[in-house]
């Protein structure tokens, strides 16, 4: 396949019997930003360091520029990692660290001056050369690590989690940082992350695991408003997900209520996974031939309420910017484009 | 009140029953009469003579010149064997710990039998080489168990890392995991030092061919009588030996699993 920069074919991996990657194939086009993501042990980790040449799969090939480079070494590819707890060296300073994979390089002394100080500057850290790393907060060791990694001019740069260990504020700044990074240098990021919002934010390919395999790989919005599965929907983001039977070609029955849909090529009377997100669900006055059911909750969230509704034996989250008392009656609607139908795992 | 006195007094004891047969014997090292009871004045002339003695003298240069190959040596094999041992998997590193800690634990008297009976076997005569031998042997486990807790406190991936950069398993080894255990590395060197000054049963039983340590040469003079200069030489092992345990003790960043 052309323009891909990374292939992942056929990948398989298990450590003491226990199979961590079954099968896995996927396509990394130049300058994309994509994320892995997935809950602890899906198998997300693994695939990064198989990418750097940490681990070699038992089954599979890794290609770089249409090149197999499933055994080499890390030290032999184009290719640099940020690790999720930094892996600085403590007794070299930050000029030090920084200019490490310059210095193996044998690159000429002012040359990695300039450069050790162009990447400082890119990570805000500038006149910071000659701190000790024990002198540095997370968040400037996170820079550091960022910094020691893309001095180097990778081709690709792995991310595992690296804004793990950050306070939520820290982490929304550095979401952004490395998205203007990304953008500013046209580098390849392959980042790790188990928080779907962080996933959503910052790339331009989500590819969703869970259990060693790839669930769905898609820009973000196709991964939020197309889930292919109940778990993808249900990781990204909050939603509500239904039982129901498809009676025919856009035409989906919920708890004895039908609903226009636009979802085609199922089966009559198939039985399907139906997804709705929260804040898709439309609250009426109580109608006679709509789902009607009683508010069990509602929750003031900032902008929005958070109002739960029992109706058909299911309990409905909804987001909307009206507040409703509790106990009262209300109809269920729901757009045709809202209705995302999935077939049963 | 009563009770922190006898307090006091237990513990004083305690000192003076550990103490007092080194204090003897160093007072005894400056006494200037050849009996072991009367004090007759200060004098240094059992050290002077100590170093005319050419059996002393002799045996003093066999003594640093082992100790310190030895240490060198020991060192070298026990940092690459803990790197080694801590980058291994979790069930085979248990199986290699224990393997490791047995020679610790087990009777000098039964380890230099055990190399002597063993360097008889290969035909290796015994002098100044099986003695060598056995001292980098036991100095070994002493140089990972140091270096061994410097590994653990490296962070996660840091071996990784410097792959990572471009760096071969060579130079990771040696630009990176070195200098980040260079103290766990300089306790093992001193550990081995002084174990190797201080040890007498290994090398009773791997020595031979005129080849004494100090401590071997002590023993075989109190055979033949106690004379002052074995005090003089016996203060100046107890001396180094003091000085290098605080060395140790003292270093910043230490890891004194075994002399807190």
């Amino acid at each position: 396949m052309k323009n891909s920069l990374i292939r992942l074919e056929n990948i398989s991996k298990s450590f003491d019997d226990e199979l961590i990657l079954n099968h896995i194939s996927l396509d990394v086009k130049k300058n994309d930003f994509v994320t892995l993501l997935g809950p602890s042990g899906c198998g997300k980790t693994t695939t990064l360091r198989i990418i750097g040449g940490f681990e070699t799969p038992d089954d599979g090939q890794v290609y770089f520029n249409d090149k197999v480079i499933t055994q080499k070494p890390p030290y032999k590819r184009n290719i640099n990692t940020v690790f999720q707890k930094y892996a600085l060296f403590p007794h070299y300073n930050v000029f030090d660290n920084i200019a490490f994979g310059l210095k193996i390089k044998k690159m000429h002394h002012s040359d990695i001056k300039k450069k050790v100080d162009w990447a400082l500057n890119l990570v805000n850290l500038k006149n910071f050369e000659n701190r000790n790393i024990h002198q540095m907060s997370g968040g400037q060791q996170q820079r550091i690590a960022i910094a020691r990694a893309i001095v180097n001019e990778p081709e690709v740069l792995l991310l595992d989690e690296p804004l793990g260990a950050l306070d939520l504020k820290l982490r929304k700044d550095m979401q952004y940082e490395l998205k203007e990074l990304q953008r500013e240098l046209g580098i390849t990021f392959i980042y790790v992350t188990h928080d779907q919002e962080e996933a959503l934010t910052m790339s331009s390919t989500v590819v969703v695991m869970n259990d060693g395999v790839i669930q769905q790989a898609g820009s973000p919005e196709m991964i939020y408003n197309e889930p292919t599965n109940a778990f993808v929907a249900d990781f990204i983001g909050e939603s509500n997900i239904i039982s129901g039977v498809m009676r025919k070609d856009c035409f989906v029955e919920l708890f004895n209520h039908g609903f226009v849909c636009v979802d085609k090529g199922f089966g009559i009377n198939e039985a399907v996974d139906v997804v709705i997100r929260p804040e898709d669900v439309i609250l009426l006055k109580p109608e006679k031939d709509k789902l009607t059911g009683k508010v069990t909750d509602c929750i003031f969230k900032g902008v929005h309420y958070e109002t739960y509704v029992e109706a058909g034996g299911k309990e409905w989250m909804i987001h909307n910017t009206k507040s409703h008392i509790i106990g009262s009656d209300v109809s269920i609607d729901i757009a045709p484009e809202n209705i995302h139908i999935m077939k049963k795992r | 009140m009563i009770k922190s006195g006898l307090k006091k007094l237990y513990m004083g004891l305690v000192f003076i029953f550990l103490y007092a047969p080194i204090v003897t014997l160093i007072v005894f090292s400056f006494n200037d009469s050849k009996s072991r009871a009367k004090w007759e004045g200060f004098t240094l002339k059992w050290y002077a003579n100590m170093f005319h003695d050419p059996v002393i003298v002799k045996s003093l240069y066999y003594t640093l010149i082992i100790a310190l190959i030895a240490a060198i040596v020991a060192t070298l094999i026990g940092t690459f064997a803990a790197i080694g041992i801590h980058y291994m998997k979790k069930w085979f590193r248990g199986i290699v710990m224990n393997i490791t800690y047995l020679p610790v634990l087990n009777p000098d008297i039964v380890t230099g039998i055990g190399l002597m009976l063993l360097f008889i076997l290969i035909n290796l005569k015994l002098g100044f080489e099986s003695l060598l031998l056995a001292h980098i042997t036991f100095c070994i486990p002493y140089v990972i168990i140091s270096v061994l807790p410097k590994l653990k406190q490296l962070t996660p991936n840091t071996f990784e890392a410097a792959l990572d950069l471009g760096a071969t398993p060579f130079q990771t080894i040696w630009k990176v995991i070195v200098p980040e255990i260079s103290p766990g590395i300089v306790t093992g060197f001193l550990l081995s030092f002084t174990l190797s000054l201080d040890d007498f049963v290994i090398s009773y039983f791997t020595t031979g061919n005129g080849v004494q340590t100090l401590s071997i040469t002590i023993y075989t003079m109190t055979k033949r009588g106690i004379k002052p200069e074995i005090n003089a030489l016996s203060t100046i092992l107890f001396a180094a030996i003091l000085v290098l345990l605080i060395l140790i003790n003292r270093r910043p960043g230490k890891n004194n699993v075994l002399l807190d």
